[in-house]
């Protein structure tokens, strides 16, 4: 008999022999979608570096996909992928981390390498919560929700991390949910080759955590739950903010061009080296 | 055409300037900082210098990102740096601990000012001799150097990129507003006089699994990105492929004690002191801008034929123990000068009590340099 062998097998890390993601977990959704989109544009995983933080989406690549990972502290995963492209321009450098690494201890060099518009992208998994550490509230956690660390339910408002990031100023921002796979891996290709800060954001299902706090239960269930909110951004456009209250919108959020910053270095680099000639 | 590297010549520098030369005459190609005083010349320098040679000097949004930024470029292979002062060190330190977990050469310079929390931005106090090794969490170890003249300033931070880069760790310049600010004669050698070092790479082409990038005492060589080793590097507990384990206790306890041996084991190369105590009853010991008024007392001293000579401490850490007490078994009276209420003094005072009595002197008040007739007279009183 043949050995049945995935496609994408050749992605993953030798030895690595299974994942540390809980059943259900959108996870899984998120890191196909993502070794879909480098196998159909042809690339090679080479031509990557992955950068992660703190929480259950850093270990989307790290260790699973066989490629230069750094694993690094709460929050600052886009601080490093910075320092690594200045180093290796010409590679693609990809962040994947949670809301809570990115939105809340993370939030600042979230806006900030928006706002330089630093070629890299940057794939949030929004679950709405702290699954790692046991379903403490997060910034994205929808206001009222009762959590490990908010018993008595929530009273903050929830970020809207995509607007955030297009009000700072990245080139490229898309919002998905897991119920959305194919959708999902047609922008993170798009966002592979954008010259600039692509953002996609994926609302996944944290079934053990997010799940249980609000009763949606299992992970089919929250994935019918997205379908059912969710409304593209055309249609949205079209409706009220009272009426789009509650649904996700899904979709390209922006996509322009927007001067990048290691091209206005490297501009400058030449600049200062024909002076100094 | 690039721009010099090496500015041979004689200078009236300041402190900061020397260390920004220093920067780039070690080959230093990114750096990543936040304004703060009194260390931000060195920034404004780097600035100009580092587009001249190719290299890129990035403001951050804050401290925390600039030691990321440091780490990720090193990781590609560059030389890096950072400078900031007490406030920014506080901000830096997680990632600081990050760089000493995943084995990354940078380089760190603080230029230390006066106080707790903002205290007086612009007084030279050494107040954070500890903080480079014990101020981010676990187990580890750290190397230090502490300058006295902006010569120094200048020679030191080359130094450090080599011993950043040898050993694969990252590197303290623990400078001070005295230092830092100080304008003195310096003087830049011919390129041909300043000797490098670049950090170890495995191979191309070598097989990625069998590469052992980590936890080697020897220090292992550093699978930097973008050729091909497809390197997991995580500060997670990992072992010496780089793969986490986060389950046995004997994975962790490989993971500290290698780290930490790694410049334990290799002590002898990294410790540099300054003696002078030749038949000497009374020894000074002291570092950086202090070492200065410790020696102009030491002579006047013998000048009025008191036995009295120095020790310097020029790598604060890893920590002179030996030297301390070698020292403390050839004299009568230690005396630990420190512009500071005695941060050092009870590690010297753990190696030197055993063997002979041991002094505190602190400045007449904080932020101010011992005045050579102060310790004159402290000498007296002890002799």
């Amino acid at each position: 008999m043949r050995e049945i062998i995935h496609p994408l097998h050749r992605f993953i890390r030798p030895g690595v022999l299974a994942t540390t993601n809980c059943p259900g977990c959108g996870n899984g959704i998120a890191a196909q979608a993502i070794l879909r989109a480098i196998d159909e544009l042809g690339l090679n995983l080479d031509d990557f570096i992955f950068v992660t933080g703190i929480g259950c989406s850093a270990w989307i690549p790290s260790p699973f996909f066989n490629v230069d990972v750094l694993h690094t502290t709460h929050g600052r995963p886009i601080a490093f992928a910075l320092g690594i492209k200045m180093g290796l321009p010409q590679k693609k450098v990809v962040v994947t981390s949670g809301d809570g690494d990115l939105a809340a201890i993370g939030g600042n060099h979230l806006i900030h390498n928006a706002r330089r518009n630093v070629e890299m992208v940057v794939i949030c998994l929004n679950n709405g919560i702290y699954g790692m550490t046991g379903g403490q509230a997060a910034p994205t956690t929808p206001l009222g929700l009762k959590t490990a660390t908010t018993p008595y339910g929530t009273f903050e408002n929830p970020f809207d991390i995509s607007g955030l990031v297009m009000a700072a100023g990245a080139s490229f921002v898309a919002r998905w949910t897991t119920y959305h796979p194919r959708q999902l891996t047609a922008s993170i290709k798009k966002a592979i080759q954008k010259k600039g800060f692509s953002f996609i954001e994926v609302i996944t299902q944290c079934p053990v955590q997010f799940g249980r706090k609000t009763g949606s239960g299992s992970a089919v269930e929250m994935l019918k739950e997205y379908k059912g909110r969710s409304i593209s951004v055309k249609e949205a456009a079209k409706l009220t903010e009272e009426e789009i209250r509650g649904r996700i919108v899904v979709g390209e959020l922006r996509d322009k061009d927007v001067p990048e910053m290691l091209s206005e270095i490297n501009k400058i680099k030449e600049r200062v080296l024909k002076e100094k000639a | 055409m690039r721009g010099k590297r090496v500015l041979t010549g004689k200078y009236f520098m300041m402190g900061n300037m020397a260390c920004a030369e220093g920067a780039v005459a070690a080959g230093c190609e990114f750096a990543a900082g936040y304004p703060i005083t009194p260390a931000t010349e060195i920034a404004n320098r780097l600035a100009e210098r580092l587009p001249q040679v190719g290299g890129v000097f990035l403001q951050m949004e804050d401290e925390i990102s600039s030691m990321a930024a440091i780490i990720g470029a090193s990781w590609t292979g560059k030389k890096v740096m950072t400078a900031t002062s007490g406030p920014g060190i506080s901000l830096m330190l997680e990632n600081i601990g990050f760089a000493v977990g995943v084995e990354t050469p940078c380089v760190i310079v603080n230029v230390q000012r006066g106080a707790p929390t903002t205290g007086m931005p612009t007084a030279g106090v050494c107040g954070d001799m500890v903080q480079p090794k014990r101020g981010s969490h676990g187990d580890y170890e750290i190397i230090a150097l502490c300058p006295a003249s902006p010569q120094e300033m200048f020679a030191h931070t080359i130094m450090a990129f080599n011993l950043a880069e040898k050993y694969r760790t990252p590197v303290f310049i623990l400078a001070d507003a005295f230092v830092g600010h100080m304008r003195e004669e310096v003087i830049i050698p011919e390129p041909e006089d300043i000797p490098l070092i670049n950090r170890r790479i495995p191979e191309t082409g070598t097989e990625p699994q069998a590469i052992k990038g980590f936890l080697d005492e020897e220090v292992a060589p550093m699978p930097i990105f973008g050729r091909g080793f497809k390197s997991h590097v995580t500060s997670s507990c990992h072992d010496e492929y780089g793969k986490r384990n986060l389950s046995d206790l004997a994975a962790l306890d490989n993971f500290v004690c290698r780290l930490s041996n790694k410049i334990l084991k290799h002590k002898k190369d990294i410790i540099m002191v300054e003696r002078d105590y030749e038949g000497a009853e009374v020894v000074l010991v002291s570092y950086g801008a202090v070492s200065r008024a410790a020696r102009t007392a030491a002579l006047r001293a013998r000048e009025e034929g008191l036995p009295v000579g120095t020790l310097r401490l020029i790598t604060p850490w890893p920590f002179p123990q030996e030297e301390i007490e070698e020292m403390a078994r050839k004299v009568r009276r230690v005396v630990v000068l420190e512009n500071n209420l005695g941060q050092l003094y009870p590690f010297i005072k753990a190696e030197a009590a055993r063997h002979s009595e041991v002094f505190f002197l602190p400045p007449r008040i904080i932020g101010e340099i011992h005045d050579p007739e102060s310790i004159l007279k402290k000498i007296k009183e002890v002799c």
